[in-house]
């Protein structure tokens, strides 16, 4: 174990090349519960789990790539990664922050009902699906690029903001919002889902009310964007004026003309 | 004497059931000195009674000094052509190093006996720790496949099982069994129920160094034929007893000692477990809980020799009747006293074995009975 | 709106002589189907009755009587009363129709078909009054070997063992979550679990914190909508159960209808008061087995190895394969929920037209892993229509170690079958959140009840075994030569593993 010097803090730091992902979770399970603080994983490559279901306030810092279920049923915790992640990274997390420097797989934010993940870059298919919310508890999912689709698929609470950083909102085919797959908020009956730029209704699958708004009209996006760029360490402030989409469910029961409830 | 039969009655009074089924005796002499069969057959005689012709048999321990390391594969075979096939599957992992026809007396009505046939070979080849285990489990199942044309009476180095159809006294006697000295024996005579009598199905039934004779009826055969049936052994022999011999093979690969093969087949009962001692108890609800598909259940007792020693068990309930003797230096075995009274008229000490209780017996010093 | 075409289906008889006029039935139907009227009459709205029977048992002097109305056409053989109210009902709704607990339709039964054996002087019967009988079971995983340490006669476990979960008795409450279900039957499943050492489940929809004194009986679900998983969830469960599918409704999401997720319930799921609660039909995160192991690992480390994992599915008709898989994947505990598995809210047609009697999926399920040598590694518990002991027996000679009891265990506490469940009006107290109608399952005389049909049960199994000659629970699982099979093709016993009833042993 060697002991190093970040940003004028002391960290832990665990040499993880090679090193089994079922070592390396007891290895991090065994130092958070000793009350170590802060831990720099080093040559993490695919590593699976890691995070899973800690508790506390501890930090995490991720040299390379993470492996799937980054983050997965954790209550607490700041991970950082300075690379990317692969699928998943989030799952039913219930608190806690996973910041991201890089871009982030599939199934992100995976009904996750509380803490917040930010993603530098893209984030891929199936994002923040059923993500949900209660008084306490609130999930937000903040995407730097784009994200790909069935985005926000059931969202039951919480948040979606996509920012498409220095993407440019040119449409493509039929006025295509670029940073949006299709089938946007299938099943939506909860929550906020925040898009830079106009969507078509066709990319939207969901039953949900849409309207325009900017960060400056609106304090709410305004203090997403602004936690996005403090997490992440960037300059969004050209964000101020630009025109989001800001979709809300239409109802709390999107099915319900579907079944025959009667008795 | 008659003071241990009043605590029997009073102890296990309401627990034991109309005797009927086999009969078992067993013997072992405890410095490896050697005797020839007639002792145990003459023990299997005086039960005449507890079996009906159907079958009987006899495992000996120590008879083949000269063939010490061979494995000696004792086979029943329907004829010649069944012979050449068996042959075929032997010579996939062994080497055949002498074979001949048992020596049987083929009189009466054993003009029409089976083709009885003993190889004695070497393992081809050994490249990995219990690799020989699995040899002999893999060939004994190819051949016994072939069932009813072919199936293994045994297969263990300086062992031999000799069995068939007929009374105790009768097999004795077609395979000559009082011409074979060896230092443990084991016998059995059988009055089955719901397997036919056929020549594969007398008892002992054997797997490596393992032999073992039953008295009862398991009525766990069906969970236990389907628990080892994960780890490649095949029932093909329709027998209880089948199961019993497999399920010590099992255990017994998993390293296991034998009064914890003991504690598998006959565990104490959940309340009695609650009362042990750690680490004892721990252990004992261990076993109970990844190996209790091996549990035998059901009234049994039963006499299992290996090299260097017998292991007798009664069944938890102790629904049948097993008794022992000692005399010196030699242990006898039987379902009934008077057949150790038989052979043994001036035993000091004779007594009944309780039920769930092993009585594990090994040879004072192993290398008196053990394969060098 | 038009007039509605159809008629009742069940038709509500009041006998005015008896009649006090003390209004009970109009307190206790859940549906309104009782009104007084402006003259003092008492009417019945039959168009609303479900014929559950409350009414009809809560009349303090027998004055109702509630029968089915068959009287709706000429009678024909192949386009029965059902189809027909079916077809009226979606050609006035455009909905699919919605209904609840078990497949109801009239497929074969195979626990019907099976004779259990008993012993005659070849081994003897046990009594079981007398002798002891063991019918406590495990499930978790099995190590492929027991490391052992120490010298003969000292001799000790080596390492711990895989986690494991003991049951005083082969079987468990189905997983039933707080919102299909009230609050206080939860309880009183939970509280009869605990007295019975066996477990019980949460089911999908999150922990409600009333059942802290229950955690070490609770078996934690955790389903594609994920209600109320969170670290704390997952450590308070003996079990982790990853549900995959349900026998009432394969392959299709989990619905709680809006009209049941009250305050309470939207808080302990995370959604919004009034919502449905949406499960979709696969978990996102698994589209492939290799994706089954990564949550299985995920739920394993995320609780420190700890805990058993289990995963349940449908019975459907690759089940030998799936299992088998399932198994590979790392789970410790396989859940096979047959067709006539019971749900809160289904799809009538899914529920009837879906699925894999248990019987059939339990036997296939243990042969392929005894073919691959599995069997011994892992648990299988059997879900889905286990109606008595017998069942419960039979369910466990063809290779199950434990079951799943859920609509046993809602009749158990005044349950009449009446389906309705998705409403949120059961008037028995059981499946609704209508706090008039919750309180009439009391925690505590629910659990006695649910006790009271257990002991009777452990009874019975004690007696099957002492018939069999049998006296621990360990040799009955997979033990088929204790079964025959009356009136089943010779296919058909081959699957289930048995034979005719007339063969020998």
């Amino acid at each position: 174990m060697i002991r190093t010097t970040v940003g004028g803090r002391a960290m832990k730091v665990i040499e993880s090349k090679g090193v089994h992902y079922r070592e390396l979770n007891r290895e991090i399970r065994r130092l958070v519960a000793a009350g170590e603080d802060r831990l720099l994983l080093r040559g993490v490559n695919g590593q699976r789990y890691i995070g899973a279901g800690l508790r506390g306030t501890a930090r995490l810092e991720i040299e390379g790539t993470a492996g799937n279920n980054l983050g997965a049923m954790m209550n607490g915790l700041s991970i950082y990664v300075h690379g990317n992640v692969q699928d998943g990274a989030g799952n039913t997390m219930s608190g806690g922050e996973i910041v991201v420097r890089g871009s982030a797989g599939d199934i992100t934010g995976y009904a996750m009902r509380g803490g917040k993940i930010l993603i530098q870059g893209n984030a891929g298919w199936r994002v923040g699906i059923h993500m949900k919310s209660r008084e306490d508890q609130q999930a937000v999912l903040l995407i730097g690029g784009k994200a790909g689709d069935f985005l926000g698929e059931y969202m039951a609470g919480g948040t979606i903001v996509v920012l498409g950083l220095d993407i440019p909102l040119q449409q493509e085919r039929e006025g295509a919002n670029p940073l949006i797959g299709n089938y946007l908020a299938s099943g939506m009956h909860g929550g906020t889902i925040y898009i830079r730029g106009r969507i078509p209704a066709w990319q939207i699958r969901g039953q949900v009310q849409s309207e325009l708004t900017t960060p400056e009209e609106s304090p709410q996006l305004r203090s997403w964007i602004e936690h996005f760029a403090a997490g992440l360490n960037l300059d969004c402030s050209a964000l101020s004026r630009e025109i989001f989409t800001y979709l809300t469910p239409q109802g709390a029961r999107p099915y319900a003309h579907l079944y025959d409830h009667s008795a | 004497m008659v003071e241990r039969r009043d605590d029997y009655h009073q102890c296990y009074e309401g627990k034991i059931r109309i005797p009927s089924g086999c009969a078992v005796a067993g013997f072992i002499n405890k410095t490896g000195e050697r005797v020839n069969g007639g002792t145990v057959a003459e023990m299997m005689a005086l039960m005449h009674e507890r079996s009906n012709g159907l079958g009987a048999g006899y495992a000996a321990y120590g008879i083949y000094p000269e063939y010490r390391r061979a494995y000696a594969f004792h086979l029943i075979l329907a004829d010649h052509r069944t012979r050449e096939e068996v042959e075929a599957i032997l010579a996939r992992n062994f080497r055949i190093t002498e074979e001949h026809e048992i020596p049987v007396r083929r009189t009466g009505r054993y003009k029409k006996a089976p083709l009885l046939w003993r190889y004695f070979c070497d393992p081809l080849r050994l490249d990995r720790d219990g690799a020989l285990d699995e040899l002999l489990l893999a060939t004994t199942m190819r051949i016994n496949r072939l069932a009813p044309r072919a199936s293994v009476m045994s297969c263990g180095q300086d062992l031999g099982v000799f069995k068939g159809v007929g009374y105790p006294e009768e097999i004795a006697e077609f395979y000559r069994i009082d011409q074979y000295r060896g230092y443990s024996w084991i016998g059995h005579g059988r009055f089955p129920t719901n397997t036919p009598g056929w020549w594969g199905g007398a008892h002992p039934f054997s797997l490596g160094e393992i032999a073992v004779v039953h008295n009862g009826e398991l009525s766990s055969y069906g969970t236990n034929k389907s628990v080892l049936e994960n780890f490649g052994y095949e029932m093909s022999l329709r027998t209880d007893t089948e199961v019993m011999a497999y399920a010590i093979h099992y255990l017994r690969r998993q390293n296991m000692s034998w009064p914890l093969v003991a504690k598998v087949l006959a565990p104490p009962h959940w309340a009695e477990l609650e009362r042990m001692a750690e680490p004892e108890r721990e252990l004992a609800a261990a076993l109970r809980r990844i190996y209790g598909g091996l549990l035998m259940n059901g009234p049994f007792s039963i006499i299992v020799a290996f090299h260097g020693g017998l292991m007798a068990l009664n069944d938890r309930l102790k629904l049948r009747s097993l008794v022992a003797g000692t005399s010196g230096t030699d242990l006898y075995l039987a379902s009934e006293e008077a057949a150790i009274r038989q052979v043994c008229p001036r035993a000091e000490e004779v007594w009944p074995l309780p039920g769930g209780e092993a009585l594990i017996c090994c040879a004072e010093e192993e290398s008196a009975c053990h394969v060098a | 709106m038009p007039r509605s075409l159809i008629l009742p289906e069940f038709l509500v008889h009041r006998d005015e002589g008896r009649c006090t006029k003390c209004k009970a039935c109009i307190r206790q139907c859940g549906f309104g189907v009782h009104a007084e009227e402006p003259d003092g009459r008492i009417s019945a709205n039959e168009q609303r009755c479900v014929n559950c029977q409350r009414c009809v048992v809560m009349c303090p002097v027998s004055a109702l009587k509630v029968t089915a109305n068959k009287e709706i056409g000429r009678e024909n053989a192949y386009w029965s009363a059902e189809r027909l109210r079916e077809i009226w009902r979606q050609a006035e709704s455009g909905g699919a129709i919605l209904t609840s607990m078990g497949c109801d339709r009239n497929y074969p039964v195979y626990f019907d078909h099976l004779l259990l054996n008993a012993s005659q002087v070849t081994n003897p019967s046990i009594d079981p009054l007398r002798e002891p009988m063991e019918i406590r079971t495990f499930l978790g995983r099995k190590p492929e070997k027991l490391s052992i340490a120490g010298p003969p006669g000292e001799e000790r476990l080596a390492g711990p063992l895989p986690p494991g979960v003991r049951l005083e008795m082969p079987v468990m409450f189905a997983a039933m979550s707080f919102g299909s279900i009230s609050k206080n039957t939860v309880l009183a499943l939970a509280k009869a679990a605990k007295q019975m050492g066996i477990m019980f489940n949460t089911g999908e929809g999150g922990m409600n914190p009333a059942l802290g004194p229950f955690w070490d009986h609770m078996i934690v679900q955790v389903a594609s909508g994920r209600f109320g998983v969170d670290s704390a969830y997952l450590e308070a469960g003996r079990i982790i159960e990853i549900k995959i599918g349900q026998g009432a409704k394969p392959g299709i999401g989990g619905h709680l209808p809006g009209e049941k997720v009250n305050e309470e319930i939207a808080r302990t799921r995370g959604i919004p008061t009034g919502a449905d609660a949406i499960s979709p039909a696969p978990h996102h995160d698994i589209y492939s087995i290799e994706d089954l192991r990564q949550l299985i690992y995920t739920l394993k480390e995320a609780t420190d190895y700890q805990k058993p994992v289990a995963v349940k599915i449908a019975a459907v008709h690759n089940v030998a394969a799936i299992a088998s898989g399932i198994v590979r994947a790392g789970a410790d505990i396989v859940v096979l929920d047959g067709l006539r598995g019971g749900t809160g809210a289904a799809p009538k047609m899914i529920r009837d037209h879906i699925g894999l009697p248990v019987e059939l999926a339990i036997a296939v399920v243990d042969r392929r892993l005894r073919e691959e040598g599995l069997r011994e590694q892992v648990s299988l518990v059997a879900g889905g229509g286990i109606r008595s002991s017998a069942d419960l027996l039979k369910v466990i000679c063809l290779g199950a170690d434990a079951a799943y009891l859920g609509t046993a265990a809602l009749l158990a506490l005044g349950c009449h079958l009446c389906q309705r469940c998705y409403t949120g009006k059961c008037s028995w107290g059981i499946a609704t959140q209508d706090p008039s109608l919750t309180k009439r399952v009391d925690p505590e005389a629910g659990a006695e009840r649910l006790v009271n049909l257990l002991t009777a049960w452990q009874h019975e199994i004690k007696e099957f075994m002492g018939a069999m000659g049998i006296n621990a629970l360990e040799s009955l699982r997979g033990n088929r030569l204790q079964l025959r099979g009356v009136g089943l093709p010779q296919n058909e016993l081959d699957q289930l593993g048995v034979k005719q009833a007339g063969e020998a042993m």
